[in-house]
This record gives structure tokens, C-alpha cells and sequence, in this order.
């Protein structure tokens, strides 16, 4: 099933044979695409597919134990040094500090990316958290506290975006609002989780599924059917 | 790195002064230990040896307190992910921590070293003040330097409120006999007795020795 599509630019990420165990479980076996920089690719799967275990691989924070995995030019984990600050994580846990507000969170990873603060406040406007960007996060809804977190991940403008559900616990407002963030076509390539099998695909250049941590699909999302998708979840 | 280091701390102190977590349990310890001893010893006052010995093992306890505490906001919120995704040198972090644990130590010791002072020791000790601040400072020193190594490897477990201090006390041990060496002389009563320098390098030593230690291995302890 390991198909590796052609790179149309220089490949965002490229895996080949990719695998993770925890201790005797194995949650990742041989994962193998290529995706091209500025494309997106949605990854499906039911739960404890393997989905999240793949993301952390990708943003340096898990090491694959077979295979070979590069991202954004860095082969992972010798170089994975290389891709700190270009990759943007937005994960199940926003990673934001309950007891600092939004603003002092924000400022805070803006130091440690060397961005500018006024990046940080911009984005608090834009993604309409500016009325509670001096509440702590403690006192946000799941929304909001999602929206701070999307303004975490694209702080840096990072040039590959690692998306876990990117719109959960998001209103039509919310997700209206974070799209110029990271919806299609903003400029990163995009590795975007969904259980949204329609949405998913009609936002991803490249669909790969999961099925107990081995690769059931992968292809083009416009060779790849709806059933199909809707099958990894049976 | 030096942006990086002040980030940090600044955020520390931040989430420290607005949830109150680390310094006032450490205090109340502290304190609470002091009183114990007060009335388990069933003396009215101590001196020399005993003195300090009471005071550095409570201090040491007390931090073991700041030490289980010191990573448990990066691990439970996210902040080791947030920290690992940036462009940034990783031991600005122990660093930063060892700065933090540091503040942390020093805060309660302005609260509990009079509450000593008052409950446990014989009048007189004012003069050796100065003397007393350096032993402080090496100690604290190397209690943070410790402490924040062991603190990285505790809260990786899941039984970081044990593995902690099974790890930190041994290894502090240099720390409580150096420091209580050093003050000793200073709770002795009827004066201060002559200050054996001699333990300040002890203590000096065994902070440079671990500072170079934990600054060598804390990469390794940040990888998964």
C-alpha cells in the first residue's frame, strides 16, 4: 500500500518505511509518502490509529524507531535541531500556561521564536480574542482557548503546519476566524488530522489513512473516495 | 540564549506569583518544621552542631518541595513541547529553572531563617550574619543546580513525588554536611566561634562540579 507520490517542489516531508512502537505496542509501521511543500495532506484514522504518534514524529518531538523521516530538509532526529521554529504544532493540548493570560502566553513563545510581540498581539485581533487576551487561559471556554492556541502554532509563521483537529470546540465564528490562519492556501504545507472525512478532503491535496498504525491510503484526495475514507472508521 | 533564559524565569515568576504553588508550601514546612522541633525537643533554645543541623535538613526538605513542583507546569500544559518546538539552546532552560529554584529558596529562607532564629536559637548570632549569607548563598546555590536536574528526571515518572527525593537527598548530602560545618560555629552560643572557610570552598566546589554536570547532561534529559 506504501505509495510514494511524486514531489511537485521541494518535499515538506518525506517518510519512508516509518515506524513507532511504545515498548512492545506498535503504534506506526511503515509509513511511506512524500509531501510536497505548500500541499496538505489529511490524515484520517479511527482513534489510536496512529495519527497523533505520526504528528509528533514530524515536529521533532518523538523519534521514529524504523525508517527514515524528513522534514523540511532535516533528516529526523539527527538534525531535528534544524526544524525547530519552522514547524508550527497544534496539538490536543493548546501548550498554553492555565494561569497567564493569552497575551502573556503569547509574548512568551514570541521571545522564544525571536518574534516581534506586536506579531502576538495582531493575532489575538485577528483570530477576535481581543476582549480576553489579558484573562488567564484558566478562565477561557474550549473555543477560545482553541483560538489562542492557533495563534501559538502560526506565531512564528512556521513553514510546515502539523494540525490535530484544528477546528474542535471551534463556533462558524471561531473557524471563520482562524482560516486566514491555517485553512488552505495560506502558505505552509499542511499535515491536517480530521474525522471530518468531507471537509478533510476537500481541503487536502494528498489523503493518507491510518488503520491500527499501518498506511490503508494514500493518494491524490481527488482519486481518493468518500467510502473509502468513511471505511477506516468501521 | 540570554533572551531565552529571561523569558523563562519571567514566566516562572509569573505563574509563582499568580497560583501561589511553590513558595508558600515551602514555607509553611518551613516554619511548621521549626515549630515541631521547637516543641519535640523540648529545649529552650539550640546551638553549634544541633542547631545546624536542623536547619539545613529542614531547608533541604523544604526545597524538595520547589524541586517536584519546578517542571510540573511544562509537563502538565504543554510547556517541554512548547519549549522543544523552538529555535532555541536547551540548556537555557535548566538555567533557568536553576535561577527560579534559586529565587524560590531564597524567598523562603528571608521568612524562615528568622522564624529559626526566633523559635530555636540561643540570642546573640546577629554579628555572624555575613558569614551565615555566603553559606546560604553556596548552599542554595547548590541545592538549585541539584534540584533542577533532578526535578527534569522526576517529572518524566510517574512517581515523581517519590523519585525525587530518593534521588535529591543523597546527592545533597555534601551540601547539608558542608553547610552545616560552615554555620555551626555561627550558632554556637556565648558567639560566633571562628568561621571555618574551608567549607565555603567545599560548597563552592560542589556547585561548580554539578553546575558543569547538569549543564552537560540536561539535553539528554529534555529527549524523549
Amino acid at each position: 500500500m506504501a505509495t510514494t507520490a511524486t514531489a511537485d517542489s521541494a518535499p515538506a516531508v518525506a517518510l519512508e518505511g516509518v515506524g513507532r512502537a511504545y515498548g512492545e505496542r506498535v503504534a506506526l509501521r511503515d509509513i511511506t509518502f512524500t509531501l510536497p511543500g505548500g500541499a496538505t495532506v489529511a490524515v484520517f484514522g479511527a482513534n489510536g490509529a496512529g495519527k497523533t504518534t505520526l504528528l509528533r514524529i514530524l515536529a521533532g518531538l518523538l523519534r521514529p524507531h524504523a525508517g527514515r523521516a524528513n522534514v523540511l530538509g532535516a533528516v529526523l532526529p539527527r538534525e531535528a535541531y534544524r526544524t525547530r521554529g519552522r514547524v508550527g504544532l497544534l496539538g490536543h493540548e493548546p501548550m498554553l500556561y492555565r494561569d497567564l493570560t493569552v497575551r502573556e502566553n503569547l509574548r512568551f513563545h514570541a521571545r522564544l521564536h525571536g518574534v516581534d510581540r506586536e506579531r502576538a498581539d495582531e493575532l489575538v485581533e485577528q483570530v477576535g480574542l481581543a476582549a480576553r487576551a489579558d484573562d488567564t487561559v484558566r478562565t477561557l471556554s474550549r473555543g477560545m482557548t482553541q483560538r489562542a492556541a492557533i495563534c501559538r502554532a502560526v506565531l512564528h509563521a512556521p513553514e510546515l503546519l502539523l494540525l490535530d483537529e484544528p477546528l474542535a470546540n471551534l463556533d462558524p465564528g471561531g473557524a471563520a476566524a482562524v482560516a486566514p490562519l491555517i485553512g488552505a492556501g495560506t502558505g505552509p504545507a499542511r499535515v491536517l488530522i480530521s474525522h471530518d472525512a468531507e471537509q478533510g478532503l476537500a481541503e487536502a491535496d494528498w489523503v493518507l489513512g491510518l488503520r491500527a498504525g499501518r498506511q490503508a491510503i494514500w493518494g491524490r484526495a481527488a482519486d481518493v473516495q468518500l467510502g473509502e475514507v468513511r471505511g477506516l472508521y468501521a | 540564549m540570554r533572551t531565552t533564559v529571561a523569558a523563562l524565569i519571567r514566566k516562572d515568576l509569573q505563574l509563582e506569583l499568580r497560583a501561589f504553588e511553590s513558595v508558600p508550601a515551602m514555607l509553611m514546612f518551613s516554619v511548621s518544621t521549626f515549630v515541631l522541633f521547637h516543641f519535640g525537643l523540648d529545649r529552650g533554645s539550640l546551638a553549634g552542631d544541633l542547631a545546624a543541623g536542623v536547619l539545613w535538613v529542614t531547608l533541604l526538605l523544604s526545597a524538595v518541595l520547589g524541586m517536584n513542583r519546578l517542571f510540573l507546569a511544562e509537563r502538565e500544559q504543554g510547556g517541554f513541547d512548547g519549549f522543544l518546538l523552538a529555535p532555541v539552546d536547551r540548556t537555557a532552560l535548566f538555567v533557568a529553572k536553576a535561577i527560579v529554584l534559586f529565587c524560590f529558596l531564597a524567598a523562603v529562607e528571608l521568612v524562615a531563617v528568622p522564624a529559626f532564629v526566633v523559635l530555636l536559637l540561643e540570642p546573640g548570632p546577629g554579628q555572624a550574619l555575613p558569614e551565615l549569607l555566603a553559606v546560604l548563598l553556596l548552599a542554595d546555590a547548590g541545592i538549585a543546580v541539584v534540584g533542577t536536574l533532578v526535578g527534569a528526571l522526576g517529572v518524566q515518572t510517574r512517581a515523581r513525588d517519590l523519585i525525587v527525593p530518593l534521588m535529591a537527598l543523597p546527592l545533597l548530602v555534601p551540601v547539608v554536611i558542608a553547610a552545616a560545618e560552615a554555620s555551626a560555629p555561627l550558632f554556637e552560643a556565648g558567639g560566633a566561634e571562628p568561621f571555618p572557610g574551608r567549607w565555603l570552598l567545599v560548597l563552592a566546589l560542589y556547585d561548580a562540579v554539578f553546575a558543569l554536570l547538569a549543564y552537560a547532561v540536561f539535553d539528554f534529559l529534555l529527549e524523549e
